[in-house]
């Protein structure tokens, strides 16, 4: 690695603390498929998924460590969003046991998963059109007494939890740069707005760990740069992150840990930059040249790549 | 041509107990498909559970309508459930294919001659099933009628308790989706999966909008079979159904007072035309109609209305055109 690089990281170790814990934490895991991490939050065995004769997810081991931002990459049907669906149970797997904090959740319902503290966004982003972005909001924060019939209909019961969920809300959309947007309908916003507001109503849940399917997919770059600030802070509040993404530039500057699936198996795993190295990994999905800027402007491709 | 009389009628018909019947039905289906999503598509079912309660316990069982009443919120609440407890795990679709056809068989089973000694067959029950509601009534038993408005002094009570309750559950509706719960179920009708992902029982809220719904359109058959003293299997077609989805979507879905306004303007416009066609061909201003015409050429018209409604003005009433414009991203 080049000295600048190294440098880089102490300065942004010192301005977060978990990445660096999570840096540590993963430094003498192994960098094999399914190697064991020291505090796993979510741990799947024999995961398997078989739409008629294609075998979609076939993972036999895999362990996601808590606090690190965990990128899952592949080529295009290389079964990560239906392992996504899968571990979330929006989809009902063919095999396989997982546990989240500890906790066998294989089978659960999707909503109790979720209030478990495991929330997911989606690839085809869910804004709710005909709400509000602060409906949309308000309708992420979890164990509402008005959201039970009876007592919906009294509203000095939930005034009050109503009145702090707001204030989380305004204090979430500021975060996410939605806060002069408060009272238009959700359907209304851009594509990449939308993606900031299913973040963001999936953090007014308070997860232990989020799930992002493609957060970067059709965000323009300035977006992407926020939004990645944005994630870089869910972990350093201390949420576990995993997300699906194409974008390799993304998967290098924020993630901890890299998984590669192939063809329902996960192929490699490791840091980023040792995974990028992985000659599997180039075949299957980087492609050779993956390391070469298309464009005069992929600087970072090449700067990073230079000190091999 | 009497003007006056066709005023009069028509702005009878308008706020009478048809009205009041198809009202409470659509605010049923306001609350399961203006804000839930939910395609209902046998309202009728539940308008004849409350009818067919009322018949049977206070005729064929000869007991009290009170208890009739209570019969008729429970036996919406049961097909509620029997229908949805199968169909809201799947794709809405389903429910509508269910509910349409949950319907018609309701229908075909009341009038069948195996179960004529308890529904009384196509005849249906007739006799004195509001008895017990009209020994209530508390107008001068010297009233004749209201100006304009032509209703007997039984009918006038009837229009009076069934606008109240339409109030009330409009009420109740308007109670609940400002609530955190309406918000809910509107996050449902948007997108299911988004409101599963946040941690909420989807399935629960539907189900509890299915049958509040349910039992808002018992509640219309309860006034139907006190009202009309009789109740008749072959008025539950499912045609009643979409008269109240045209009274919604004429009103305004997932607005509170969409299915008042909705029902008020059906029924003003239906009996208005059928008035007016009828005056016009008995005074000779149209001769190439007969009188037994008119019924369906209410209906053609009424349709061709609608049609207009659609292509101008697709939120009804009341609705919002900025939310509709929404769906098209």
């Amino acid at each position: 690695m080049p000295a600048n690089t190294d440098n880089d990281l102490a300065s942004a170790n010192d301005l977060m603390p978990g990445r660096a814990a999570a840096v540590a934490a993963l430094k003498d895991v192994p960098h094999v498929p399914g190697a064991q991490k020291p505090d796993p939050i979510l741990v799947a065995d024999h995961v398997s998924r078989q739409f008629g004769g294609l075998k979609a997810v076939d993972v036999a081991h895999v362990e996601i460590q808590r606090g690190a931002i965990t990128a899952l990459i592949g080529p295009n049907g290389a079964g990560k969003t239906t392992l996504f669906n899968l571990l979330t149970g929006f989809d009902k797997p063919d095999t396989g046991k997982w546990t989240f904090n500890q906790q066998q959740v294989a089978g659960m319902s999707p909503y109790k998963l979720a209030r478990k503290g495991m929330v997911r966004t989606f690839q085809l982003t869910k804004a709710l059109s005909r709400m509000t972005v602060m409906d949309n909001m308000r309708l992420g924060a979890s164990g509402q007494l008005g959201e039970r019939f009876f007592p919906s209909l009294l509203p000095f019961l939930w005034n009050a939890q109503e009145r702090a969920n707001e204030v989380r809300a305004l204090e979430l959309l500021g975060r996410f740069n939605l806060d002069a947007k408060l009272d238009d309908f959700a359907g209304s916003l851009s594509g990449g707005q939308r993606k900031l507001l299913e973040m963001a109503r999936a953090l007014m849940t308070n997860p232990e760990m989020v799930m992002l399917d493609e957060p970067m997919a059709g965000v323009n770059p300035a977006l992407t740069q926020s939004l990645l600030g944005h994630i870089k802070n869910i972990r350093e509040e201390g949420t576990t992150v995993l997300f699906v993404e194409h974008d390799m530039d993304m998967v290098r500057d924020i993630s901890d840990w890299v998984i590669v699936m192939a063809q329902g198996q996960i192929i490699a795993e490791g840091p980023p930059d040792a995974v990028m190295r992985d000659r599997q990994v180039i075949d299957a999905y980087l492609g050779t040249h993956h390391d070469q800027a298309l464009t005069k402007d992929g600087t970072s491709l090449t700067q990073d790549s230079s000190g091999e | 041509m009497d003007f006056g009389i066709i005023f009069s009628q028509t702005l009878t018909q308008a706020i009478g107990i048809t009205a009041i019947i198809y009202c409470l039905a659509a605010v049923g289906l306001n609350v399961q498909f203006g804000y839930t999503g939910l395609l209902n598509f046998g309202q009728v079912a539940f308008v004849a559970a409350g009818a067919y309660a009322v018949g049977v316990i206070v005729l064929t069982f000869d007991l009290s309508l009170w208890l009739a009443i209570l019969v008729g919120i429970l036996a919406s609440t049961l097909l509620a459930l029997i229908l949805g407890i199968p169909t809201l795990r799947l794709r809405a679709d389903y429910l509508a294919i269910v509910t349409i056809a949950a319907s018609e068989l309701l229908r075909l089973l009341v009038r069948s001659i195996a179960f004529k000694d308890t529904f009384g067959g196509a005849q249906g029950l007739n006799g004195k099933l509001g008895q017990q509601f009209h020994d209530l009534n508390p107008l001068p038993s010297d009233f004749t009628s209201l100006p304009v408005l032509t209703w007997t002094r039984q009918d006038l009570w009837v229009v009076i308790v069934g606008w109240l309750l339409v109030v009330l559950f409009t009420l109740l509706v308007w109670g609940l989706v400002r609530s955190p719960w309406g918000r809910v179920v509107k996050g449902i009708r948007e997108d299911e999966d988004a409101v599963v992902s946040l941690g909420k029982n989807v399935f629960v809220y539907k189900m509890q909008a299915l049958v509040l719904g349910g039992i808002i359109g018992g509640f219309g058959g309860i006034v139907w079979a006190v009202a009309k003293q009789s109740v008749q299997p072959d008025t539950f077609q499912p045609d009643f159904t979409f008269f109240a989805y045209t009274i919604l979507l004429l009103g305004g879905a997932a607005r509170v007072f969409g299915p008042i306004v909705g029902a008020i303007i059906f029924w003003f416009l239906l009996a208005g035309v059928g008035e007016l066609l009828s005056q016009m061909i008995q005074a000779g201003y149209i001769d190439f109609l007969s009188a037994t015409d008119v019924g369906s050429i209410r209906f053609i018209l009424m349709g061709l209305g609608l049609m207009l409604l659609m292509i101008f003005r697709p939120q009804g009433i009341f609705g919002d055109r900025r939310e509709l414009a929404l769906d098209a991203r």
